[in-house]
C-alpha cells in the first residue's frame, strides 16, 4: 500500500512539471504613470494585469507551430509575414544546430505573435502595459530616473546578437519578470499606434505630441533616449515584417473577481 | 483490490486535467451543413446520410483554396454591417472594393477623407462591380446603429457603400494589414493614418493613396483599370 502511496505522489509530481505548458506568469499591480507618449501626453493608468516571466523561447515556438500548420514557415501567407519570417531554421519544424531551444524566438511577425498569444488565452501586452513593468528595475517599480537604470539599456543597445542568449539571462525585475531589456526587443498588441515615421508629416491628421522634431526636443534626457528607440522602432515596423531581434510575450487579464 | 482503484483514479485525474483539451470533432465529408461540427462519432449527416469524418485541425483552409496568399480574405474576423447583417471579407470576393478607415465622431480628417472617398466614387461612374467600404476604428462607438445613420446624414446609403463595425482587435488586425496607424486620444477621438486601399476582387492590395484631399486621378484610373 506504502508503495503505492509513494508511486502515485511521485507521478503526481511528474506530471504536474510536464502538465505546466502554460508558461510562468507573474501578477502586474497596476498604477498610474506617465509614459514617453502618453494620451494626450497625459497619465496612463494600468489595471492589473498577469504577464509573462520570459519571452517566448524558440522551443516554444517549435511547439506551436507544430501545432498550428499555417505559421509552418513553408506555409505562411504572404499577407502575413515577410520573406524572413522564421528566416534562421533549418526546416519547419527544426532550428538551425546554432540556435538555442532556450532562446527567445525572434524573426516571427505581428500576425504570428498575436495569434500564438490568443491560442494560449491571452494576448500581446499593450505597449502602455509593456513600459509600465519595463520602467522596473531590480528594486524599484519606476526606475526610469536612475542613471545606471538607463546606461544599462543603452549599452545593451551597443552589444551585437543578444538575440542568442537564453531567457533568464538578464536580471529580474521589481515584478519578478526577466529580460525585458538586455535580449530582444518585444512585439505589443497596439505597436501601429505609434505615428512617428514619415506619415507623420504627411497623411496623419494629429500629430503635434508625436511629430519627430517635438518628440527630439522632448528627449533630452537619457530617460527619454532609451524609450524614445523603443518608439521609434515601433513606428517604423509594420505587421507582417519580422526581425532578428524581435520577439514577444504574452499578458492576460485578471478574471473578474464576482 | 485497492490499488487498482487508486490507479483508475490517477488516471481518470490525469486525463481531465491534462492541458491539451482537444476535442476531436466531426463533420459531413461532403459538407451539406456548411462548417457545422459535431462532437459524436456515430452518426450521419441529416441531409446527405453519409456517415460523419472526422475533421481534420485546419476546416477553415478549405473555404482559402482560390485565395492568394497576399489576399485580405484570408481575414476570418466577423464584421457587422450598418444594415445590421454580420460578415466576412470574403464575401466581398469578386468586386473591386475602396476602403478607408475613419470613425464617425471625427471632426477633422475624416469628413475630408468621407468626402475624398465620394469624390472617388463620382468620377467613378456607376459600377455594380465596385463596394466602397468604410471601416470604423472605434467600434465601441460606432454601432452598426451609429454607421448607418452616418451614412444618411452623408449620402452614402446606396447600395455600393458598406460600413464596417468589427472589434477592437479585428480592427487593431485590419489596421495592420493596411498599414494603418491610429491611437486613441481621447474617448472620442484618434489620430490615424489618412489611406484610401484600392483592392482587386480576389481581395489583394493594388494602390493605396495617402494624405488628405489629394488628387485621386491615379486611384480613380486604377480602380477603372481593375473593374475594366
Amino acid at each position: 500500500m506504502n508503495t503505492i502511496f509513494r508511486l502515485t505522489i511521485a507521478i503526481f509530481f511528474l506530471w504536474v512539471s510536464n502538465v505546466n505548458c502554460q508558461s510562468e506568469m507573474v501578477l502586474i499591480k497596476g498604477g498610474t504613470y506617465t509614459p514617453l507618449y502618453g494620451r494626450d501626453s497625459l497619465q496612463v493608468t494600468i489595471s492589473d494585469f498577469k504577464m509573462d516571466v520570459y519571452p517566448v523561447t524558440n522551443q516554444e515556438f517549435v511547439a506551436f507551430v507544430k501545432e498550428h500548420q499555417k505559421w509552418k514557415k513553408s506555409k505562411v501567407l504572404k499577407l502575413f509575414a515577410d520573406g524572413n519570417y522564421l528566416f534562421n531554421w533549418k526546416s519547419d519544424t527544426e532550428l538551425d544546430p546554432s540556435q538555442s531551444l532556450k532562446a527567445p524566438i525572434t524573426g516571427i511577425s505581428w500576425f504570428a505573435a498575436n495569434d500564438y498569444c490568443e491560442c494560449q488565452g491571452k494576448r500581446l501586452p499593450t505597449i502602455d502595459e509593456w513600459e509600465y513593468v519595463a520602467m522596473a528595475n531590480e528594486k524599484m517599480p519606476d526606475a526610469r530616473k536612475l542613471k545606471n537604470y538607463n546606461e544599462y539599456i543603452l549599452s545593451w543597445y551597443e552589444k551585437p546578437k543578444t538575440f542568442n542568449n537564453e531567457i533568464g539571462s538578464t536580471f529580474k525585475n521589481y515584478w519578478n519578470v526577466y529580460d525585458l531589456h538586455g535580449l530582444v526587443w518585444e512585439w505589443t498588441s497596439d505597436f501601429n499606434s505609434v505615428l512617428i515615421s514619415g506619415e507623420s508629416r504627411k497623411d496623419v491628421d494629429n500629430d503635434s505630441n508625436l511629430f519627430c522634431g517635438s518628440a527630439a526636443i522632448g528627449a533630452t534626457d537619457l530617460m527619454n533616449y532609451a524609450a524614445f528607440m523603443r518608439y521609434a522602432i515601433r513606428g517604423s515596423v509594420k505587421a507582417k515584417y519580422t526581425m532578428k531581434n524581435l520577439g514577444f510575450r504574452c499578458v492576460s487579464d485578471i478574471e473578474n473577481k464576482q | 483490490m485497492k490499488p487498482l482503484k487508486y490507479i483508475t483514479f490517477l488516471f481518470l485525474f490525469m486525463t481531465f486535467t491534462s492541458c491539451k483539451k482537444e476535442a476531436i470533432t466531426y463533420q459531413c465529408p461532403m459538407q451539406c451543413e456548411g462548417e457545422n461540427t459535431f462532437t459524436t462519432e456515430k452518426g450521419s449527416c441529416s441531409v446527405c446520410k453519409m456517415d460523419l469524418k472526422p475533421v481534420a485541425n485546419q476546416t477553415k483552409k478549405i473555404v482559402t483554396d482560390e485565395i492568394s496568399d497576399e489576399s485580405i480574405f484570408n481575414l476570418t474576423s466577423k464584421w457587422n454591417t450598418e444594415e445590421g447583417k454580420t460578415i466576412q471579407l470574403k464575401e466581398l470576393k469578386g468586386k473591386t472594393l475602396v476602403m478607408v478607415m475613419v470613425y464617425t465622431t471625427c471632426k477633422a480628417a475624416c469628413p475630408r477623407l468621407v468626402a475624398d472617398m465620394r469624390s472617388i466614387e463620382e468620377k467613378v461612374s456607376k459600377n455594380d462591380d465596385i463596394q466602397y467600404i468604410l471601416i470604423s476604428i472605434d467600434p465601441e462607438t460606432d454601432t452598426p446603429k451609429r454607421l448607418k445613420e452616418f451614412a444618411i446624414e452623408n449620402f452614402m446609403d446606396g447600395k455600393q457603400w458598406t460600413f464596417l463595425q468589427g472589434t477592437e482587435s479585428s480592427v487593431r488586425e485590419f489596421a495592420n494589414v493596411l498599414a494603418v496607424k491610429y491611437k486613441q486620444i481621447s474617448p472620442l477621438d484618434f489620430s490615424h493614418s489618412n489611406i484610401i486601399s484600392v483592392f482587386n476582387s480576389d481581395g489583394e492590395l493594388a494602390h493605396q493613396q495617402e494624405g488628405l484631399g489629394v488628387d485621386n486621378k491615379e486611384t480613380v484610373s486604377k480602380i477603372l483599370e481593375l473593374v475594366n
